[in-house]
């Protein structure tokens, strides 16, 4: 080939096939991103039905016993979501989708919370609540070392319900509970246990102190209670 | 904040996408026309050729290399051999003394001045039409030569033609990795030709018109890789060089990571500097594909590779962080979840599928080039080697090139 003579035919062609194989590589991966979105929706949907299948119940089975209640396993649904969701913001990009389902997951939070609350509250069930404010804003590693310890209390104990909170996200129900926590941002993370908000890192070992307080708590209502009644 | 990242890491994968297609294009294009002889050549006329042998400290590998010079299939009588000891300081020499009797050999010796000097020297003395260079631990194929000159005799503008540089066979994995490179090497070689852009005419056996030093002076020093300097000075000044796929010369290649670290540093401090020294040329095109694809080719493969190492190392040091701040706040402990699989978390990343595109196509110059250089075309454990060893520690030593050049300190030769 002689130098002057350059087959800009042939570099104009190969422009296009990339950006061809660009657009073709962008339209599959945006593919799977939509399917991981709409897996998504589906389990949470599900959550919030089994929520919703929950309050049902335990408003007609309320004059009853609490025998009767159906055991859900909400707690691990919510689980695999959040981890899922989580991989979502962090592989998928912060789309729009994925933080409307950040507000949905949130909302369901709160149900749940409240549900469980009752439940444990008038059937005497053994669960012991975390309420548990984070940011993504700003660097915050005391957060990262606060999500790390929640997670090994969680496996360690298994009923203990540990309800993630986003300071940031946009929803006027997680702000209702930053205001009756007076949560501020410059006190991240923050926990609430037993209604008491604790700010700052807390470790795994103070924690499960106060979460077998919860259980102990707890325990001794539920007794207290059969007593009054049996009497 | 992860948007700049993210341009940048885009850009060079569009890059090296671009390089992909452009080679495999040109491949389509011109496939039909490699061609591999198997058989013995005759040519209508012989030109007499001048081999010089530049040697410094070489006593292990020389006695071969002369040997399979005295093999080649050309006419005794058109076959001038240099042998120049440039300062040798074990027993090159008296290796090179036996070999004083043969009629059409010649032996130099002169003070250690580098490479380029003891070719100089070989070129002050060549009284032929053409010349060749090799390198005191490669041998020849017993037909390169004739093939090699087949080519000339076809086209009389060529000025030089480079043979496809290969390894014998491997005594270990750094060894393994370095072959499948090389036959990478063959395929790039062929494509540059096909696209008039080759930009280095290798040490081992590289034949030239001995115009081309009549008109362009002899060898610079180029921050020893005066190999590479002499093509993009024939490239400059339009002087056709091609490649001849089927003269096969086999090179001694390290092996240690340490040696070749060495001389990889020494090849990427050349490219580096060769280019800057040239960087006038780049994009401008009149000088043909060799300014407008190969150089920024070459800038782009470094760059990138420098970056996603940057990107990797990155990645490690967060991943080691996290550990650092789990242990601290939990101690040591094993995920639960190890082993279970979902495939949610299969993560399909437009980038990852591009990169593996480039990787295909680097699979595929891997494989013809294997085929071009004799050998079947089919996979091989090198090539994983290669993919691994060369990935790891690649950007180890474009990055000691690229420190030596802002340091000025060209790194030694061995």
């Amino acid at each position: 080939m002689e130098k002057n003579m350059i087959d800009w035919k042939k570099y104009l062609l190969v422009f296009l096939i990339t950006v061809g194989l660009f657009l073709t590589a962008a339209y599959i991966s945006n593919y799977f991103g939509n399917k991981k979105v709409n897996q998504l929706k589906s389990i949470q949907d599900q959550i919030a039905l089994n929520i919703l299948s929950s309050e049902t119940e335990f408003s007609l089975l309320s004059e009853l016993s609490c025998k009767n209640l159906t055991e859900t396993t909400l707690s691990t649904e919510l689980d695999e979501f959040a981890g899922k969701l989580e991989w979502g913001q962090d592989n998928l990009g912060s789309t729009d989708e994925v933080s409307y389902l950040k507000k949905y997951y949130s909302l369901l939070q709160i149900k749940d919370y409240l549900l469980m609350k009752n439940i444990s509250k008038r059937c005497g069930k053994k669960a012991a609540f975390i309420l548990y404010f984070y940011t993504t804003i700003e660097n915050c590693r005391e957060c990262e070392k606060q999500s790390i310890a929640l997670s090994s209390l969680k496996s360690t104990y298994p009923l203990l319900r540990v309800y993630s909170f986003d300071f940031s996200t946009d929803l006027s129900a997680i702000k209702a509970l930053l205001k009756i926590y007076k949560i501020e941002d410059t006190k991240l993370p923050a926990l609430i246990i037993d209604d008491d908000v604790l700010t700052g890192f807390r470790g795994v070992e103070e924690l499960e102190n106060r979460v077998k307080k919860s259980f102990d708590l707890q325990e001794a209502k539920t007794t207290e209670a059969t007593n009054t009644k049996t009497n | 904040m992860a948007f700049i990242p993210d341009v940048i890491l885009y850009s060079f994968v569009f890059l090296s996408v671009y390089v992909q297609v452009f080679l495999l294009i040109t491949f389509l294009e011109n496939n039909k026309k490699i061609v591999t002889r198997l058989d013995k050549i005759k040519l209508k006329k012989y030109p007499s050729v001048t081999i010089v042998v530049p040697c410094w400290n070489e006593e292990k590998t020389i006695y071969k290399t002369i040997r399979s010079l005295l093999a080649l299939n050309y006419p005794k009588d058109k076959l001038q051999i240099f042998l120049i000891d440039d300062g040798s300081t074990d027993g090159t020499w008296s290796v090179l003394s036996r070999f004083e009797h043969y009629r059409n050999i010649k032996i130099f010796k002169k003070e250690n001045g580098g490479k380029h000097t003891a070719l100089n020297l070989g070129l002050l003395n060549c009284e032929t039409e053409f010349i060749g260079c090799l390198d005191a631990d490669s041998s020849v194929h017993p037909e390169a030569l004739v093939r090699i000159m087949s080519y000339y005799e076809r086209d009389p503008k060529a000025m030089a033609v480079v043979p496809s540089v290969t390894t014998a066979d491997p005594k270990n994995i750094v060894q393994g990795a370095q072959k499948a490179e090389y036959h990478m090497g063959v395929y790039m070689k062929k494509m540059y030709d096909f696209l008039g852009a080759i930009n280095v005419t290798p040490g081992p056996f590289t034949i030239f018109r001995k115009k081309v030093f009549n008109d362009l002076g002899p060898y610079r020093h180029a921050h020893n890789t005066e190999d590479m300097e002499i093509a993009y000075r024939m490239q400059v000044n339009d002087y056709k060089i091609i490649h001849c796929n089927d003269a096969y010369v086999t090179t001694n290649i390290p092996d240690t990571v340490k040696k070749l670290y060495k001389q990889r540093t020494r090849w990427i401090y050349g490219f580096i500097n060769n280019t800057l020294d040239y960087k006038s040329v780049i994009f401008k095109k009149k000088y043909g594909n060799f300014a407008l694809f190969t150089l920024p080719t070459g800038i782009v493969s470094v760059s990138a590779i420098l970056y996603l190492f940057t990107r990797i190392v990155m990645s490690a040091g967060h991943f080691v962080y996290d550990k650092f701040i789990q242990i601290e706040t939990i101690g040591f402990s094993i995920s639960p979840n190890l082993g279970s699989f979902d495939p949610y978390f299969f993560n399909v990343k437009m980038s990852l599928m591009l990169i593996m595109l480039v990787y295909g196509g680097v699979l595929f110059a891997i494989l013809f080039g294997r085929k071009m250089a004799g050998g079947k075309f089919r996979l091989s454990i090198d090539m994983i080697y290669f993919l691994i060893i060369f990935r790891l520690i690649a950007p180890l030593w474009i990055l000691k090139a690229v420190w030596s050049t802002l340091r000025s300190r060209a790194p030694d030769w061995r």
